[in-house]
Parts: C-alpha cells; sequence; structure tokens
C-alpha cells in the first residue's frame, strides 16, 4: 500500500510541475479506521471507515498554493495540482517559503504492529463490552455514558520536486469509557483511557476501573470557599497544561509575537525540577513517525530544561526565519498545508509518588479536571482562569471532594512555582500526545463560594 | 450525483442482513480559504471532496461506514462491508420516492465565482481598516473562508432528498500591545461575520469586522483585574449566547437525555426558568450560519421551541432517537461530513426577545459584570456544570457599565442559570459559532437578545 502511495505523490508532484510549479511537493494519505461504540451490555454503532487523499503544495517565484482532494485519478490529480498552481498567485511573496534542505527518515521501531490483522470484529466488540463491565462493575457507578473502542491503520507517503519520496505505515488502538457516579444534580463523571499499537496491548480492565475511580473520587462534591493554596495537578491535567505549553513553544507563535516565551531562551521559565521535550520519534508515541509533513526526519527536541528554556519547536520556514535547522515539527493531513505543531511532549518524571506529593502539599487542592483550558487562556500574556474539580488535601492526605472552582494565575508564574514532579507518569492522549506526571505547585488562586 | 437505480442497489445490499433503517448519503464539497497575516496574503488552499457513507440501523444499534469516491464499486464495497456487521434476515427497501430537493437559502452572488484577488483584497482592506483603529494595534490577522456542499440522502423508507448549501465567513483577530512600566500589556479582540448566504453577505463594509476585532483588543488594554464570587451578570446579545448553547443547549439533544447523560432528562413540561423566557433551535432561520433547508438525513429544518414561558417543551431529536421517544426527528440529524455518523445537534440556538432594553437591564445592576463577548466554554451535559471563558467584559457599578475587565470566567450549572435569568431585552442578534461533540465540528448559530442573570460564579484574577 505504501509503495502505491508514494507512487501517487510523485504522480502529484509531476502534476504540479507541469502546471507550471517551480517547486512541489504531494503528501497522500491512505486509512481504514474502525470505532465500536457499545451501550448497557450492547453495541451502539458499529463504523468501518476507509479514506484516501492527496494534498499538493506548488511553489511559484516565493508564493505557496495549497490544493487538496479525493480524486485520485490521472484527471483528478492534473485538476488537484493546477488548482494548488493557481490559487498560489494570490499568495504573497514569501521569502523563507521552499523545500527543506534536507529530507530523510529516523527509523522508528515497531510503528506498525502485526497483531491488528488478526484480532476480529468481535474480539474489538468484546473488548468495548469488557471496558463497560469493568467500569459498571464497581459500587456506586450509577451509568457508563460511553465505552468505545477505537483503532486505525494508515499509511502516509510523500514526494517532492527535489527527488525525495518516502513512506510509512502505522497502527494505532485505544479506548475509553465515560462512567458517571452519584444522581440528579450530585451527578459525577470520570473518564478513563488506554492507548497501544494494537487492541491485544490494551487493558479494558484497567481503563473502565479508571473511569469508574475518576467518577466515585468526585460524589458528592461541593464548592468550597475561595482561597490560595498549594495545588497538585494530576497526570490528566499536567499533560492538558503541558499540550498548552507546547502550542506556545511552536515557533510560528513566536515569531507572530503570540507567545509569551518570545525572546526568552536560556531564562528561567519553570521550577529547576521540571523537564519538557518534544520527541517524534519516541517508539511508543503516539505521533510518532519517520518524517513530519515536509519530509524532514523526526528527532527529539529539548524545550524546557532544568527549568530553563531550551528551545522551540521548527519547521522549514519558520527555522529559516531564524537562521537555523528545523526540529522536523511540521504537522500535516493531507487537507492542510504543513505548520509547525508538536509531536509527541514528554514530561520527565521526577521522584515523589502521588502521596508524597500530597505529604509535602499538607492543606491544598488535587486538581482532577480542568475545564475551559484552551478559551480561558490568554495565549500571549499567559494569564489564565479555568473550571476545575478534584479533592482537597486535608493534612497531607486526600480530603472532601470539590468542584465549580475556578483556578488562576499565569502560566510562566504557575510553571515557576511547580515544587516537585511525580514518578508516576503515562500517557495521556486527551490533549494531542502527552505523556506527563503529577505536578505539585506552591501556591494557586482558587476562586470559590 | 447518484443515479437513483445505484441507489435502490447499494440500499438494498445494505438491508442484506436486516435492519429498520438503510441509508445512503453523498455529498460533493468544495471549499476555498484564505487569510492575512502580518500583512501578508497566505495560505490559500482549495478542497474538493466526493464521498458516501452507508448506515444501518437496526433496534439499538448503528452500522456505519464510508467511503471516499462515489463511484459503483465503491458504493457496493462500503454497502458489503456494512451489512457483514448486521446479524438477521434480509429486508426490502420501500421504493425510492422523487428526488425531493429543499427550499434553499438564498445566494445571490455564488463566492466560487468572484476572483480569488478579489477576496485577498478585502482581506487587505480588513488589515487596513484594523490598522487604523488605533496606534497601539500591533498585530492583525483576517481569515476568508467559502464552502459549497451538494448534499443528497436516501432512506428505506423512500426518502430522497437533496440540498445546495453555501457559506461564507470572515474572521478577524487583532493583538493591541502597550509598553508600560511593568512590562508589556498585550490583549487580543475577535469578531466574525458568516452566514448560510454568498458572497453578499460581505459586500455591505466588511472591514467593521476588523474594526471592531481592533476595538475589542484596544478596549481591554485599559482593562482591570476581574472581581471574583457571585455577582449579577448581564451578558451580552448575539455571541453571548453561547451560554444558552452550552449550559442548556447541549443537555436537549436527545441522545445525551435519552442515556441519562443530561440534567434535563425528565424535566419535560417542567418549569426551569420564569414566565419571561422562551428559547427555540431553529435551523430554518433565512441565512443564518447554522440554518439548512434539511438536516443531514433528510428531514427538513425547522423551528423549535424547546423552552415555552419558562418550561420545557422539547428536546432536539434525529430520527435514531426520535423512534425510541416515538415522537418526530426536529431535523436535528447533523454530521460533519459524509465521514461521520449523524448526532442530535443544535443549528441556531437563541432566546426569543423580551421587552426590556439592554441599558434597562444594566441599570437594575449595583454591582455586578457585563460580559459582552465569550473566548469559548465548555459544559458537562450529565452534570449541567459549565465554564466560560469572558472576552470582552466591563464592571457594572451603580446601573452604569464602567472599568473593562480581564480575565474573567463564569462557572455555574444550566438550571442554576435558568433559574437565573431575571431579565431579556428585545435585541436578538445571532452569530457565528463552530460546536464540536463527539469528534465532528458543525457551524452553530449562537445568539440572543442581552439578557440579565440575577447571581452566578465569577471567577476572577483579582
Amino acid at each position: 500500500m505504501s509503495a502505491d502511495l508514494e507512487a501517487l505523490a510523485r504522480a502529484g508532484v509531476e502534476a504540479a510541475l507541469a502546471a507550471g510549479a517551480g517547486e512541489a511537493e504531494a503528501w497522500c494519505e491512505d486509512t481504514t479506521s474502525r470505532q465500536i461504540r457499545v451501550y448497557d451490555g450492547a453495541v451502539e454503532s458499529l463504523s468501518d471507515s476507509g479514506g484516501r487523499g492527496i494534498g499538493i503544495r506548488a511553489f511559484l517565484d516565493g508564493r505557496v498554493g495549497y490544493a487538496y482532494g479525493t480524486d485520485l485519478g490521472p484527471e483528478g490529480l492534473r485538476t488537484i495540482a493546477s488548482t494548488a498552481a493557481s490559487v498560489a498567485a494570490v499568495a504573497d511573496p514569501d521569502e523563507y517559503a521552499g523545500l527543506p534542505e534536507v529530507c530523510g527518515a529516523t527509523p522508528v521501531e515497531g510503528l506498525e504492529s502485526p497483531a491488528m490483522a488478526g484480532f476480529s470484529t468481535e474480539r474489538k466488540v468484546e473488548l468495548a463490552l469488557a471496558v463497560e463491565r469493568a467500569a459498571r462493575s464497581r459500587p456506586g457507578v450509577t451509568q457508563v455514558e460511553n465505552a468505545v473502542y477505537s483503532d486505525s491503520e494508515g499509511a502516509a507517503a510523500i514526494a517532492n520536486s527535489g527527488g525525495f519520496s518516502a513512506s510509512y505505515a502505522t497502527t494505532r488502538a485505544w479506548a475509553y469509557a465515560s462512567a458517571f457516579a452519584g444522581d440528579g444534580e450530585d451527578l459525577m463523571t470520570g473518564l478513563g483511557v488506554g492507548l497501544a499499537r494494537d487492541p491485544a496491548a490494551l487493558d479494558p480492565e484497567a481503563i473502565g476501573v479508571e473511569a469508574a475511580e475518576r467518577a466515585l473520587a468526585l460524589v458528592g462534591a461541593r464548592q468550597p470557599p475561595g482561597r490560595r493554596c498549594p495545588v497538585v495537578l494530576d497526570t490528566f491535567v499536567a499533560a492538558s497544561f503541558a499540550g498548552f505549553i507546547g502550542g506556545m513553544l511552536s515557533a510560528d507563535s513566536v515569531q507572530r509575537g503570540r507567545s509569551l516565551f518570545a525572546g526568552r531562551q536560556g531564562e528561567e521559565v519553570a521550577g529547576p525540577s521540571f523537564v519538557l521535550v518534544d520527541e517524534g520519534c519516541h517508539p511508543d508515541g503516539p505521533a510518532s513517525a519517520p518524517f513530519d509533513g515536509e519530509g524532514s526526519p523526526t528527532r527529539r527536541t529539548s524545550l524546557i530544561e532544568d527549568g530553563r528554556l531550551a528551545g522551540f519547536l521548527y519547521d522549514t520556514r519558520t527555522a529559516r526565519k531564524d537562521a537555523r535547522e528545523t526540529t522536523g515539527n511540521a504537522g500535516r493531513g493531507y487537507r492542510s498545508a504543513p505548520s509547525v505543531g508538536a509531536t509527541n511532549l514528554l514530561v520527565q518524571p521526577g521522584h515523589a509518588s502521588l502521596a508524597e506529593l500530597f505529604a509535602q502539599a499538607g492543606d491544598g487542592l488535587y486538581v482532577t479536571d480542568v475545564a475551559g483550558l484552551h478559551s480561558g487562556v490568554n495565549p500571549v500574556s499567559g494569564t489564565f482562569s479555568v473550571g476545575a474539580s478534584g479533592r482537597l488535601i486535608e493534612g497531607g492526605e486526600l480530603g472532601a471532594p470539590v468542584r465549580e472552582i475556578t483556578i488562576a494565575g499565569d502560566l510562566v508564574g504557575m510553571l515557576r512555582d511547580i515544587a516537585a514532579v511525580g514518578s508516576e507518569d503515562r500517557w495521556v492522549p486527551v490533549a494531542g500526545s502527552v505523556r506527563a506526571a503529577p505536578l505539585l505547585l506552591r501556591e494557586m488562586a482558587m476562586s470559590g463560594s | 450525483m447518484v443515479a437513483p437505480e445505484l441507489v435502490e442497489r447499494v440500499i438494498a445490499r445494505a438491508l442484506a442482513r436486516g435492519g429498520d433503517l438503510g441509508e445512503l448519503y453523498a455529498e460533493d464539497r468544495h471549499g476555498f480559504s484564505v487569510t492575512l497575516d502580518d500583512g501578508r496574503v497566505e495560505d490559500p488552499r482549495a478542497g474538493a471532496e466526493r464521498g458516501a457513507s452507508v448506515r444501518v440501523v437496526r433496534g439499538e444499534a448503528s452500522y456505519f461506514g464510508h467511503v471516499d469516491g462515489t463511484d459503483e464499486a465503491s458504493l457496493m464495497k462500503v454497502a458489503d462491508s456494512v451489512a457483514q456487521a448486521v446479524r438477521g434476515d434480509e429486508r426490502r427497501p420501500a421504493a425510492l420516492g422523487a428526488v425531493r430537493v429543499a427550499q434553499g437559502h438564498p445566494v445571490t452572488e455564488r463566492p466560487q465565482g468572484v476572483a480569488a484577488a478579489r477576496k485577498a483584497e478585502l482581506l487587505r482592506e480588513c488589515d487596513e481598516r484594523a490598522r487604523t483603529a488605533g496606534a497601539e494595534v500591533a498585530q492583525v490577522s483576517v481569515g476568508y473562508m467559502e464552502e459549497r456542499r451538494l448534499v443528497e440522502v436516501f432512506n428505506s423508507d423512500g426518502l430522497a432528498a437533496a440540498d445546495d448549501r453555501t457559506r461564507v465567513r470572515l474572521s478577524a483577530q487583532v493583538v493591541a500591545r502597550r509598553n508600560g512600566a511593568s512590562g508589556p500589556r498585550v490583549e487580543t479582540g475577535t469578531d466574525t461575520r458568516g452566514g448560510h448566504a454568498g458572497f453578499e453577505l460581505l459586500s455591505g463594509d466588511p472591514g467593521a469586522v476588523a474594526e471592531s476585532a481592533a476595538r475589542k483588543a484596544l478596549t481591554l488594554l485599559d482593562a482591570v483585574d476581574a472581581p471574583s464570587g457571585r455577582l449579577p451578570v448581564v451578558v451580552g446579545n448575539g455571541f453571548g449566547g453561547v451560554l444558552l448553547h452550552e449550559a442548556v443547549g447541549h443537555g436537549l439533544e436527545a441522545d445525551a437525555v435519552q442515556k441519562r447523560a443530561s440534567v434535563y432528562a425528565g424535566k419535560l413540561g417542567q418549569q426551569l426558568a420564569a414566565p419571561s423566557v422562551t428559547a427555540y433551535d431553529d435551523g430554518r432561520r433565512t441565512g443564518e450560519w447554522g440554518s439548512d433547508g434539511i438536516d443531514d438525513e433528510g428531514t427538513p429544518t425547522r423551528r423549535t421551541t424547546v423552552i415555552e414561558d419558562g418550561c420545557l417543551t422539547s428536546y432536539l431529536y434525529d430520527l435514531v432517537r426520535a423512534r425510541a421517544d416515538g415522537v418526530e426527528s426536529t431535523g436535528n440529524g447533523r454530521r460533519q461530513s459524509f465521514r461521520h455518523l449523524p448526532v442530535p445537534r443544535m443549528t441556531n440556538t437563541y432566546f426569543a426577545p423580551g421587552e426590556a432594553t439592554p441599558e434597562e437591564l444594566i441599570a437594575g445592576v449595583q454591582r455586578g459584570l457585563y460580559a459582552v463577548s465569550f473566548g469559548g466554554g465548555q459544559v458537562e451535559p450529565a452534570t449541567g456544570d459549565f465554564v466560560f471563558g469572558v472576552s470582552e467584559g466591563y464592571l457594572i457599578e451603580g446601573g452604569r457599565v464602567t472599568a473593562p475587565v480581564r480575565g474573567a470566567t463564569l462557572v455555574g450549572n444550566g438550571l442554576e442559570a435558568l433559574r437565573a435569568v431575571d431579565g431579556i431585552a428585545g435585541d436578538l442578534r445571532i452569530a457565528t459559532g463552530y460546536c464540536g461533540k463527539a469528534g465532528q465540528t458543525v457551524p452553530a448559530g449562537v445568539g440572543q437578545p442581552h439578557v440579565r442573570l440575577a447571581e452566578l460564579t465569577v471567577g476572577g484574577t483579582g
């Protein structure tokens, strides 16, 4: 399948050059995916989907045009290629635009699992049902709104007029459940997730139990009085913040003056125990690939090292503007031109267990859910105010559940306030692809009643 | 797009192993977008996609597959693969009716017929307008997008329907910067104009969109920290309606209700708000952003009264959930594209206008917050708990609007917020939103006149 796609991408490039492009690049994808949603012990929906498309980037005298489509016959390809070349005329010239100087692929082990093919639909349905049963079997769980199994097998290929072409195939399987505990206006919800390269590597019991326990931990939650106190962010919440910070470390945001990290390289932007890395070639990373959306090899990029701002994420265009090398962070789907983004973000785990973080916090708040992160944070100034729920920490131990709280501050202030990073790290696939660990913050403002 | 004879064979094949409903949905989609950033026109992007999906509903279960392309081989293959998942006896579909073309929304000037250069010119005009709004305007980005979707829906009950949908949208984001003693102060303002309409929507003073975004950013430079605590809140018209959309509307979608995953489950007929409160979901409203001729299951769109004189009167249904409740679909079965299963979704959701003026609502507040617009929001439908970031807000002191505030959030619960509504003005306006649910994003109109809530938790930064 990959070889066909590569040939298609090369044909796309030829068509764009024939349509008048000076340089051209084509990206092709072919994906099949399945989603099984169960409810109340039975299948609620079963989807089986396939899709194939191409996106072509045409460069004409520094102007860049983009077109994509799903008609991959010779005539269809010609139409897409000539559209890309013709829409380029409306763009202003961009002195930094162009193909990457260096193309290549970083070997990544195990992107594609052979076990995927041998797993029947029936067994996948059974897996989703097992997730639901595990969540329901916990006393106090009143409902499991959704138990979902999903997987995808995909191939991607790139070709450009510099003579480069490459492709890869990847498989993914994941499952999640949303459990309810309590009733009426006291109802609380909890999410459990798991992610792997194939369904055999998923643990349905653990996913269901996680959903149940996250909901049960919040039953009877009330709005507490507001105050300033130490805060522990659980792994899910830490991952949400890390994902948001990763977005602000894109060189594109920085160069366009939309990042509070602009001009701060080398400065202390976080507590000394905080280390953040982007790694597009991590063997377990959900977003791993041998090359990025422009054909640059993926790699490991240090972003925050021992609390100091170490670097940004670059694609070819932003790298040229800063006279440096790309970090292989051009994100891509066939429907959109490459743009800078994080691949897999990793927060380096520390040494304290969760119980030790609570003990260090003394009296404070354990946040297990935040809402409105993307609307509640000003990406330029970094001030934020988001809704939260979780548990109080009383005398170093977990206390009463709380909800309808807002936590507020500014992002750099918050990062600098990181007193310790927990040891229990894991992949959290809810906010991009992040491997995170719990974080202890010295103090945050929480407002309640 | 798809010949009726082929449609009948595809649906018959899909029902080869049974099912209560077999459906073919086909779509031809063309889009174009271009942006301006830092004075440069960039990222012109054109797309063309054609594809179809097949769905079989049997009992409580839906079986679904989609494919790029609408040729016979692809359609039969996807019908086969869907049928394979069903366990039952073959069902014979009803004969297809003649294709009923939905009554569309007026499009005077087809965006596809307008030269790309003119669209780029529009962006430059917006850039210029934003920059002349004030010396502290530091960055301007403007986006233009157009889309045409030709949709056809056929099902085993004999339904054959088609809709021709054109949307355009212009959006502006402006950053204002001021250097002060304690470092630079940076604020952002946004505004949009969009509709189910043609390029004519942007013929009357499109620069006003950019100027309005610039004014918001400039105003925020003088903003003080937001207050915290329980306060009266007056919510602005237009995009202020996102509060209704998130905190009430999602809980009225019948999938959430039937799974008891909504605080509004079992509350039909109950008084949830003051008698002055009426609210609609209206997919027919001419030219609005969330309007269509039919929904994505072929049901004609309509106006549904969800709250009448404070009483909960209806949920929002697609075909599957309507059948489960023994009612008719309300025309809310929507999907992002042929790649997605339809689910109950809002179209344009808004509070009906009342008698008051915005000034009267504000005059009744001693100390409170005037939340003109939101940066977005999130709600947990099962509990009704919501959070909204206020993107443009002001203090209300002594019945008058005073200083702008920054960083305010509204935190609360949908039922509590409905009970708290104690005043509605007459200035209804509908704004353009994108609504995400079940991994799908669809255009949704959010709107309302000015509305006052007697008390709500405001999470501030001060």
